[in-house]
C-alpha cells in the first residue's frame, strides 16, 4: 500500500522481480491488443456505416425524382353542350379534354396524330376536370387556365429520362410530340411540382396517378392491430412464462416451441393465416384485419423471447426486497419487476413491429397483394401494406414506376426510422435508472 | 472449567438448550438442500418471545440459509429445498395451505445485501404499509415514513430528499433504509442478516439501540459477524458450523464458557 514496504521485501529478496516491473514490461503489449481490438470495432462500423450510406445513397437518387411531377397548363373551355350539371359523372370529360387539345394545335388532322396528341396528358386529367364540376358546378360556360399531370412519358422527358438523340423508333415520344412539348415549353406551360398525388391517392395503372396512401394506411391498419395484439399477448405470456409457471415438461415444451417459432419463414405463418382465417373462419380476404393477425403470430414470439430476457435481467434482489416485506407474487411483479423490465420489452416490440411493417410474403398469401385503387377506410376494407406495393411496382416496367419504387422505399425506411427513434425516446422515458 | 467437559472437534450434535421458556418460533429437525448440497443438517432451536437471539459462525456455515427459512424466502430459490417443522406460535409455516404475504408481513427481513428498491426513498418505507393497508391517508403514511426513518437513524441525513431515489444513497445509508423499510411494517418478528456489516461504528449503535427497543415487542433473529454485537444485543447465541447447529445457549455462557471445543476456537478466534 505504501511505497516503502515493497522495497524492504525487495532488499530482502533481491532476485525476485518486483510486481510493478513485470506489468511494465507487459504494459506495451496489453495496449497494442487494446488498440488492435479498437481498430477492428472501427473498421466494422465504418463499413457498415459505409454499405447503409450506400444504400441510402442509391434509392435516395433513384427516388427522389418521383416527388416532383411534371404538369400541363391547359386553357379549358367547360362547354355546356359537353357537360352535365346534374350529372357530371355519365358527362364526357375525356372528350372535353381532347377537344381542348385539339383547339390548342389546330392542324393536327390524321386519327393517328391525334391519339399522339391525347396521350401528352395523363388520363387522371379527365377525373380532374369531372372533380371541379362536381365542387363547383356554376364553373360550366367559363374558360379557366388549369394544370393537368402530364403523361408519364411526357413526365419521364422533362426529367431528363428520354433523350432526343435516340433515334425515333427507340424513342417512346415520337418527334411530333416533341415538337408539341417544345411548344409548351417555350410558352412557359410546363412546370415540374411537388407531387402531392403521390402522397395522396392509391394505387393506379398510370404512374402519374399512382399513390402510396392506400398502401400506407392499410400498413398502418395491419400495424395497429399487430401491435394492439402482440404486445399484451406477448407481455402477458413472458411475464406468466417467467414469473408464475410452474417448472415441468409442459413449459419446457412451450419454451421451445416458441422459440421454434420465433424462426418459421414468415410465409409459412402466411399459409396458416390462409387456412385458418381465411377459409376456416371466413374472414375477409385481403384485409388488414388478417393481415394483422398474421403478423400478430409472427411478432408474437419475439415479443415474448425479448420480454422474457428482460425480465431475467432484473436483478432478484428486487424480488426478495418485495416479497420480504410482504408483497404477494403478482404485486412483485407489478409494482416492481415490470417497471424495471418495460423499456426491454418495448425496445423488442418495437424490433418486433419494425419487422412486421416489412413483411411481405405473409400477406401476399393472404391476398394482400391485389390491385386496389381506394384507400381502405377500416380493418376488413380490402388493402395492400407498403412493403406488397414496392413488391408492385418494382414489377412493372414503366419508367415512372420505377422511381415510384425507390420513392415508396423511401417513405417505408423514413417510416422504419421514425419507429425506431419511438423506441429509442419511449426506452430512454422509462428507463429512469434510479 | 475443566478439559474433559469439553465436546470435541468431532461431535456435532447441538450442544445447550435448544428449548426457550416462552418461544415464538419453534425449528424442528430442519434440513435445508440447494440441489444436491446439503447446507443446513437437522438443526433443531427455538426462537424466544422478545428475545433477541445471536446466529454466529463462519462464512459460508448456512446462517443466511437458516434464517431465510424462518420467513420461507428460501421459497425464491428454485433448487432449495427445506425438510423439517418450523412453527411460528402454532403455526407450521411450511405447511402447504399457509399462505407466505401474511407470514412475511409478520416475519420481516433485512437482508446480507442491501436491497433498496428502484424508487424513491419515501416511496421505499411507504410500499410495505400501503400493500398491507395499513395507512389510510397521506397524512398517516408521512408519519410512518419519518418514525421508521427516525428509528433506523437516518432521518437526519435524508429528510430534505425523500423524493430521490434509494440507490442514490451510501452503502451504509441503504442498509439502514433497509432497516427502516422492515420496522415500517411493524413485524413481529424481524430476522436480520448482518444489518450492520457496512456500518460505521456511530451507526452501528443506533442500530443496536433500535434492537434493543424493539425487543420490548419484537423478536429477533440476527446474523453477525461481530462478537462484540453479538454479546452486546443478544440475550441467547446459536453457533453455527458448515451447516450444523454447534451450540445454543445463553450469550453470556457461550461468550465466557463455550462448551464446544469448535465454539471455543471461533469465540477466541482461532477458526474464521
Ligand atoms: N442459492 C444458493 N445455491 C446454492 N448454494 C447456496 C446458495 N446460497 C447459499 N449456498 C451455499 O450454502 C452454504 C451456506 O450459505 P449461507 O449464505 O447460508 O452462508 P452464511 O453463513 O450466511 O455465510 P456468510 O457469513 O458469508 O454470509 C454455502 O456453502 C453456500 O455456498
Ligand atoms: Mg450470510
Amino acid at each position: 500500500m505504501n511505497n516503502t514496504e515493497p522495497e524492504q521485501t525487495d532488499a530482502a529478496q533481491p532476485e525476485s522481480p518486483r510486481t510493478i516491473d513485470i506489468v511494465n514490461k507487459g504494459l506495451a503489449k496489453r495496449y497494442g491488443r487494446e488498440k488492435r481490438f479498437k481498430m477492428y470495432g472501427f473498421f466494422a462500423v465504418a463499413i457498415s456505416l459505409s454499405f447503409l450510406a450506400l444504400l441510402f445513397l442509391t434509392i435516395f437518387s433513384n427516388g427522389y425524382s418521383a416527388f416532383y411531377q411534371t404538369y400541363v397548363k391547359l386553357e379549358v373551355f367547360f362547354d355546356p353542350a359537353d357537360i352535365d350539371v346534374d350529372d357530371p359523372a355519365n358527362s364526357n370529360f375525356p372528350g372535353l379534354v381532347k377537344k381542348t387539345l385539339r383547339s390548342e394545335f389546330p392542324d393536327v388532322k390524321k386519327r393517328k396524330e391525334k391519339k399522339k396528341l391525347y396521350s401528352l396528358v395523363s388520363s387522371g386529367a379527365a377525373f380532374q376536370l369531372q372533380r371541379m364540376i362536381e365542387q363547383q358546378p356554376e364553373l360550366v360556360g367559363s374558360t379557366m387556365t388549369i394544370e393537368v399531370p402530364a403523361d408519364d412519358d411526357v413526365d419521364m422527358f422533362m426529367k431528363g429520362n428520354i433523350s432526343r438523340d435516340v433515334p425515333e423508333n427507340e424513342r417512346r415520344i415520337s418527334d411530333r410530340q416533341l415538337d408539341w412539348i417544345d411548344k409548351w415549353l417555350k410558352e412557359g406551360r410546363i412546370a415540374k411540382r411537388f407531387n402531392t398525388t403521390f402522397f395522396t391517392s392509391g394505387d393506379s395503372r398510370e404512374p402519374e396517378l399512382a399513390g402510396i396512401l392506400g398502401a400506407l394506411t392499410g400498413s398502418i391498419f395491419t400495424l395497429a392491430l399487430t401491435l394492439l395484439l402482440s404486445f399484451p399477448v406477448g407481455v402477458a405470456a413472458a411475464m406468466y412464462l417467467e414469473e408464475f409457471a410452474p417448472r415441468n415438461r409442459w413449459i419446457d415444451l412451450v419454451e421451445v416451441n416458441i422459440n421454434n417459432l420465433a424462426a418459421v419463414p414468415s410465409i409459412v405463418f402466411g399459409l396458416l393465416g390462409l387456412a385458418v382465417f381465411i377459409n376456416f373462419f371466413h374472414l375477409p380476404r385481403s384485409a388488414p384485419l388478417v393481415g394483422g393477425l398474421v403478423l400478430t403470430l409472427m411478432t408474437l414470439p419475439v415479443i415474448i423471447i425479448a420480454s422474457r430476457a428482460s425480465l431475467q435481467s432484473v436483478p432478484p434482489s428486487i424480488r426478495e426486497a418485495a416479497l420480504g416485506v410482504g408483497a404477494s407474487k403478482v404485486q412483485t411483479v407489478l409494482h416492481h419487476v415490470l417497471p424495471l423490465a418495460l423499456p426491454g420489452m418495448l425496445t423488442g416490440t418495437i424490433i418486433g413491429i419494425a419487422r412486421a411493417l416489412g413483411e411481405t410474403a405473409p400477406l401476399l398469401m393472404i391476398g394482400m397483394v391485389a390491385f386496389i385503387v381506394d384507400i381502405p377506410k377500416g380493418f376488413t376494407d380490402p388493402a395492400t401494406a407498403l412493403p406488397v406495393q414496392i413488391f408492385l411496382w418494382a414489377d412493372s416496367p414503366e419508367r415512372g414506376f420505377v422511381e415510384r419504387t425507390s420513392a415508396a422505399i423511401i417513405v417505408l425506411l423514413v417510416l422504419l426510422v421514425v419507429i425506431n427513434s419511438l423506441a429509442v425516446i419511449l426506452r430512454n422515458r422509462f428507463e429512469r435508472r434510479w | 472449567m475443566s478439559k474433559q467437559k469439553k465436546y470435541t472437534r468431532e461431535q456435532r450434535g447441538t450442544v445447550g438448550r435448544i428449548e426457550s421458556d416462552n418461544p415464538r418460533m419453534t425449528c424442528r429437525n430442519v434440513n435445508v438442500y440447494y440441489g444436491d448440497k446439503h447446507a443446513i443438517i437437522d438443526v433443531s432451536i427455538d426462537v424466544g418471545r422478545n428475545e433477541v437471539i445471536a446466529m454466529i459462525g463462519p462464512s459460508g456455515c448456512g446462517k443466511s440459509t437458516f434464517l431465510r427459512c424462518l420467513n420461507r424466502m428460501n421459497d425464491t430459490i428454485p433448487t432449495c429445498r427445506v425438510t423439517g417443522d418450523i412453527f411460528l406460535d402454532d403455526t407450521d409455516i411450511y405447511e402447504k395451505n399457509i399462505d407466505v404475504v401474511p407470514l412475511r408481513a409478520q416475519v420481516g427481513m433485512v437482508f446480507q445485501k442491501p436491497n433498496p428498491f428502484p424508487k424513491s426513498i419515501y416511496d421505499n418505507i411507504a410500499y410495505g404499509p400501503r400493500i398491507h393497508g395499513l395507512v389510510g391517508n397521506r397524512q398517516e403514511e408521512d408519519e410512518i415514513v419519518e418514525t421508521s426513518l427516525k428509528k433506523a437513524g437516518l432521518w437526519k441525513e435524508v429528510q430534505d430528499r425523500l423524493n430521490q431515489p434509494g440507490t442514490s444513497l451510501s452503502g451504509g445509508q441503504q442498509q439502514r433504509l433497509c432497516i427502516a423499510r422492515t420496522i415500517a411494517v411493524s413485524p413481529e418478528v424481524i430476522l436480520m442478516d448482518e444489518p450492520c456489516s457496512a456500518l460505521d461504528p456511530i451507526a452501528t449503535a443506533k442500530i443496536e439501540e433500535l434492537i434493543d427497543e424493539l425487543r420490548e415487542h419484537y423478536t429477533i433473529a440476527i446474523v453477525t459477524h461481530s462478537m462484540q454485537q453479538a454479546a452486546r444485543v443478544s440475550q441467547r447465541t446459536a453457533y453455527f458450523h458448515l451447516g450444523d447447529l454447534i451450540e445454543v445457549g445463553e450469550t453470556k455462557k457461550i461468550f465466557t464458557n463455550p462448551q464446544h471445543t469448535l465454539t471455543e476456537d471461533y469465540i477466541t478466534g482461532r477458526f474464521g
